[in-house]
C-alpha cells in the first residue's frame, strides 16, 4: 500500500509545481452558452481562450454534467454563466467537482448575468405543480440587446478585474464593442419597428425578453406549463382559442421540437418562424451580431 | 501501522494545498496576508476607477449617438436585498419517495445467488405485492466557506432508518483536490456513487448484490485529484473502517478498507460523451458470518475471516443528438468486477452440530453487467440488462484436509447466475416517474425466479444537480 501512497504523494506534488507556475498566456474561460462565449471573444479577443458547455441545439436547462464539463472547471479561470437557476441541474456539479476555488460562486472567476439585469415573469409564488418554473424569473435573458450592453459592461470589466496584466486591452474592447453594439441597436429597433403589436405564438417561454424588446405581443405558449409538453387536448384548446385572436407567426428555436409548432401552423394557418435563439443556432448566427441581425430579418420575413 | 498511512497522507496533502493549514509556515502566512490585503486595495480601486471609466462612456456614448428610444435599462443590481431571515441559511432539502409492487414466481425468502458467499443484505428482489421502499431524505449545504456538508438518510419501508451518507466534502482546496470525510458511497464503479432513484433499473446488478452488498458505503476518507487536462482525467484513494459488506465492524483501529480509483472521460463530437474507470478494493473482515445447510441439512453459520480484494472496470457512453436529452437520450454501460477472497472459512461457529472447524479458504470470483437505456420518445424509456456471475470452485482447507465433505458447503458449489432483465419507464416531469421491470433471474440454483416489478419514484424539494 506505501507504494500506491508514494506514486499519490508524487502526484500531488507534480500538481503542486503544475499549480505554481505563472498563469498562461490567454484566460481560460468555461462559457455555459454559445451566447456567453460570443460575448467574450467580442470583449476579450485572442486574450481569452473560451470554451463553450452548450450548444444551440441544446436545452440548457437539461445538461449532463459530464466529463468533459468537470475537466474544462478545473482549469477554467472564468466561469460565465446566465444564473437563476438556468444551470442548476449541472453547474453545481461542475462546481463541486472542479477542486478550482477561482470559479466558486462568490470568487471574480464566477460571473452570472441574470442578476445584473431586470428580470421579466418574476413569480410571487412558486410550486412545482405550476411545471419548471424559475424562483428568480425568467432566466432567458439573451435576447434583448439592451440587456446585452448592461452585462457586456460588467463582464468587461469582471475580465479586466481577472487579467489586470491587460485590463486595457478590454477596457479598449469594451468600449468599442459597446459602440458597435449601440449602433447597431439603433438599427434593429428601427427595422424591427413593424413588429410592434403583432402576435405571436411561443414554445417555451424563453422569447420573453425579445417579444419585452419588439413589442411582439405573446398570444399563448405551446408549453402549457414551463417544460411541460403539450397534450393533444390541450393543442386542440390552443385551435379554438387562437381563432378569435389569430396571431401571425408561431416562432420556434432552434434546439425545439418542430412537431407541435408545426401541427399547429397546419391548423391556424399561421406560419413557423425558426429562430437561432443562441449563437450558432442558425448559419447566419455566427456571433451576437449576427445572431439579432438573423432574428430580426426572419421575424420580418415571416410577417410580408 | 501501515494501516495509518492513508490518514498521515491525507494529512500531509491538506498541508500541502490548504494555506492556513501547515502552523510551520506562521511567518509565510502572515506575509500572504498582507500580500491579499494590498491585492484586494488595489483591485477596490482598479473596479472603481473602471466604473468611473464606464460611467464616463456611458454618458459620452449616450450624446454621441442619435437618441435611440428611451428604453427602461435598470442599473446592475449586485443583489436583491431582503431584510434579515434566520431561514436564508437553512439548507436544501430533498426528499424522495419510492415504491413497488412486486409479482415474483420464487418465495423470497430463499433468494439466494448460487456459489457465492452471500452478503447479509442487499440480494434479491425484496417481497412480494405491494411495498414502500425508502423514502430518502437529504439535507445538504456548505458549512462554511471550507466545507460542504451532505446527510442522505433512507426510512426504510419496515420503519427503520439507515444512514447512506453523511459526509462533508472539502469546497476550498485547489489544484483539482478534493476530501470527503464521514460515511459516502465508495467511488469504486460506476453504480457505486449512485442512488437508488437515480438508478435505470429497479434493482441493482447481480454483480452489485454478491460482490459489495448492494452498494459499499464506506466510513472514512476520501481524497481525489481532478488533473488540469482537457481531458477528464481523476484519480482517487479512500481508506475505510470496512464496516460494510464485503468487510465487518472490527474490534481494531486500523483501517480495513482501502479502495484506488480512477477515471477517465471525454467526448466523441457533440453527440457522445463517455467515461471510463478502474478501481481496486482491497477489504478485510472477520467473523464475517453467513447461513448455510450442512451435507445432512442441518441449519448451520459459517464464517469468513480474512481478505477480500475486488478489481472492477467500468464504462459509461451517452449519446443524445447534439447532446440535447429532451427527446432522445442512448446510455450503454457495463461493468466487471474480478474478486479473490483469501483467508480462514469457519464451518458452524454456533456449534449445532457439534464440529466447529475451521480451515484456509481461497475463492476467484467474477461478475458483469452489461445495459442499455434508450429514450425513444419523449418522457419514455426501455431498457434491457444482462447479469452473468461465475463462482468458480473456492479451494476450502477443510474439504482438501478430508474433514468435512464439500457437500457441507452447499452455497459455494460451483454454479453461474445470469439474469435478464426489460424495463419501461415513464417520466412525466424529471421529478416523477413510473417504471416497469421484468426479470427472468437465474441466480437461484434451482429454478427461475420470473419477477415483474412495478415502481414509482417521486422526488420532492430541491433540485439536486445529478452527476454523469
Amino acid at each position: 500500500m506505501p507504494k500506491y501512497l508514494r506514486s499519490l504523494l508524487a502526484l500531488a506534488t507534480v500538481s503542486l509545481c503544475v499549480g505554481a507556475l505563472p498563469a498562461q498566456a490567454a484566460l481560460k474561460v468555461l462559457a455555459t452558452t454559445p451566447d456567453w462565449a460570443a460575448l467574450v471573444t467580442e470583449l476579450g479577443g485572442d486574450k481569452v481562450n473560451v470554451y463553450t458547455a452548450t450548444s444551440a441545439f441544446q436545452d440548457v436547462h437539461r445538461v449532463d454534467a459530464k466529463p468533459s464539463l468537470v475537466a474544462r472547471a478545473r482549469t477554467a479561470d472564468l466561469v460565465v454563466a446566465t444564473g437563476a437557476d438556468l444551470e442548476i441541474g449541472w453547474m453545481p456539479v461542475l462546481l463541486q467537482d472542479s477542486g478550482n476555488t477561482r470559479i466558486q460562486p462568490g470568487s471574480p472567476g464566477y460571473f452570472e448575468a441574470a442578476p445584473l439585469v431586470h428580470l421579466l415573469e418574476v413569480p410571487s409564488a412558486v410550486d412545482r405543480s405550476m411545471g419548471d418554473i424559475h424562483p428568480l424569473g425568467n432566466p432567458h435573458v439573451t435576447l434583448d440587446p439592451h440587456d446585452i450592453a448592461t452585462i457586456a459592461k460588467a463582464l468587461a470589466a469582471r475580465l479586466a478585474l481577472i487579467d489586470s496584466a491587460n485590463a486595457a486591452y478590454y477596457a479598449a474592447r469594451g468600449d468599442d464593442f459597446q459602440k458597435r453594439w449601440q449602433q447597431a441597436t439603433v438599427g434593429w429597433e428601427a427595422k424591427a419597428a413593424p413588429l410592434k403589436g403583432v402576435g405571436v405564438v411561443v414554445i417555451h417561454r424563453d422569447q420573453a425578453y425579445l417579444c419585452n424588446w419588439l413589442g411582439l405581443k405573446e398570444l399563448a405558449s405551446i408549453e402549457p406549463k414551463p417544460g411541460v409538453p403539450p397534450s393533444a387536448g390541450y393543442l386542440a384548446e390552443l385551435v379554438t382559442k387562437l381563432a378569435a385572436t389569430p396571431p401571425k407567426m408561431i416562432l420556434r428555436n432552434a434546439y425545439n421540437d418542430p412537431r407541435a409548432a408545426e401541427w399547429l401552423s397546419q391548423r391556424i394557418h399561421a406560419p413557423v418562424v425558426l429562430l437561432p435563439y443562441s449563437v450558432g443556432g442558425t448559419p447566419e448566427a455566427k456571433d451576437l451580431f449576427g445572431l439579432f441581425d438573423d432574428t430580426i430579418k426572419r421575424l420580418l420575413a415571416a410577417l410580408k | 501501522m501501515a494501516k495509518l498511512t492513508p490518514i498521515a497522507a491525507a494529512i500531509v496533502f491538506v498541508c500541502l494545498v490548504w494555506p492556513g493549514a501547515g502552523h510551520a509556515a506562521t511567518d509565510d502566512l502572515a506575509a500572504l496576508r498582507a500580500e491579499l490585503e494590498a491585492l484586494k486595495t488595489d483591485y477596490t480601486s482598479r473596479v472603481q476607477a473602471l466604473e468611473a471609466r464606464i460611467k464616463q462612456l456611458e454618458s459620452a456614448v449616450a450624446t454621441a449617438t442619435t437618441a435611440p428610444p428611451v428604453y427602461p435599462q435598470p442599473a446592475p443590481v449586485a443583489a436583491p436585498a431582503k431584510g434579515s431571515n434566520a431561514a436564508a441559511f437553512n439548507p436544501a432539502i430533498s426528499m424522495i419517495l419510492t415504491g413497488n409492487y412486486a409479482s415474483l414466481s420464487q418465495d423470497p425468502a430463499t433468494y439466494r445467488v448460487a456459489g457465492f458467499i452471500p452478503p447479509p443484505s442487499g440480494e434479491g428482489p425484496g417481497r412480494r405485492s405491494f411495498n414502500l421502499d425508502e423514502s430518502e431524505l437529504t439535507v445538504a449545504s456548505n458549512v462554511d466557506p471550507y466545507f460542504f456538508g451532505n446527510v442522505t438518510a433512507a426510512i426504510q419501508g419496515d420503519n427503520s432508518i439507515d444512514i447512506e451518507e453523511a459526509y462533508f466534502k472539502t469546497i476550498a482546496l485547489n489544484n483539482g483536490f478534493t476530501i470527503k470525510g464521514g460515511r459516502f458511497f465508495s467511488a469504486t464503479g460506476y453504480l457505486n456513487e449512485i442512488h437508488s432513484h437515480n438508478w435505470d433499473f429497479a434493482d441493482q446488478p447481480l454483480v452489485y448484490q454478491v460482490f459489495l452488498g448492494g452498494q459499499l458505503a464506506q466510513d472514512g476518507a476520501q481524497i481525489r485529484w481532478l488533473a488540469p487536462t482537457d481531458y477528464f482525467i481523476e484519480l482517487g484513494a479512500e481508506a475505510g473502517s470496512g464496516r460494510s459488506f464485503p468487510g465487518t465492524q472490527r474490534n481494531s483501529n486500523s483501517l480495513a478498507s482501502d479502495a484506488l480509483f480512477a477515471h477517465l472521460g471525454g467526448d466523441v463530437g457533440d453527440s457522445t460523451s463517455w467515461r471510463l474507470g478502474v478501481s481496486w478494493l482491497d477489504v478485510r473482515s472477520t467473523d464475517r458470518t453467513y447461513d448455510d445447510v450442512d451435507q445432512f441439512g442441518a441449519a448451520v453459520i459459517d464464517a469468513f475471516t480474512g481478505t477480500s480484494r475486488t478489481w472492477i472496470a467500468d464504462g459509461t457512453l451517452k449519446w443524445a443528438p447534439h447532446g440535447d436529452p429532451t427527446y432522445h437520450q442512448f446510455k450503454l454501460q457495463g461493468e466487471y468486477m474480478h474478486r479473490t477472497e483469501s483467508g480462514q472459512l469457519a464451518f458452524d461457529v454456533t456449534g449445532v452440530t457439534g464440529r466447529n472447524l475451521a480451515g484456509d479458504y481461497n475463492s476467484s470470483q467474477s461478475g458483469w453487467y452489461l445495459q442499455a437505456v434508450y429514450e425513444f420518445v419523449q418522457r419514455w424509456r426501455a431498457g434491457l440488462r444482462y447479469d452473468s456471475m461465475q463462482s468458480g470452485t473456492p479451494r476450502i482447507g477443510l474439504v482438501q484436509l478430508g474433514l468435512l465433505p464439500f457437500a457441507a458447503f452447499p452455497s459455494l458449489a460451483s454454479a453461474s447466475p445470469e439474469r435478464t432483465t426489460i424495463m419501461v419507464d415513464w417520466s412525466l416531469s424529471e421529478f416523477s416517474r413510473l417504471r416497469a421491470q421484468y426479470a427472468w433471474d437465474d441466480a437461484r440454483a434451482t429454478e427461475r425466479d420470473r419477477q415483474l416489478l412495478l415502481q414509482y419514484i417521486f422526488a420532492m424539494g430541491a433540485h439536486g444537480a445529478h452527476k454523469f
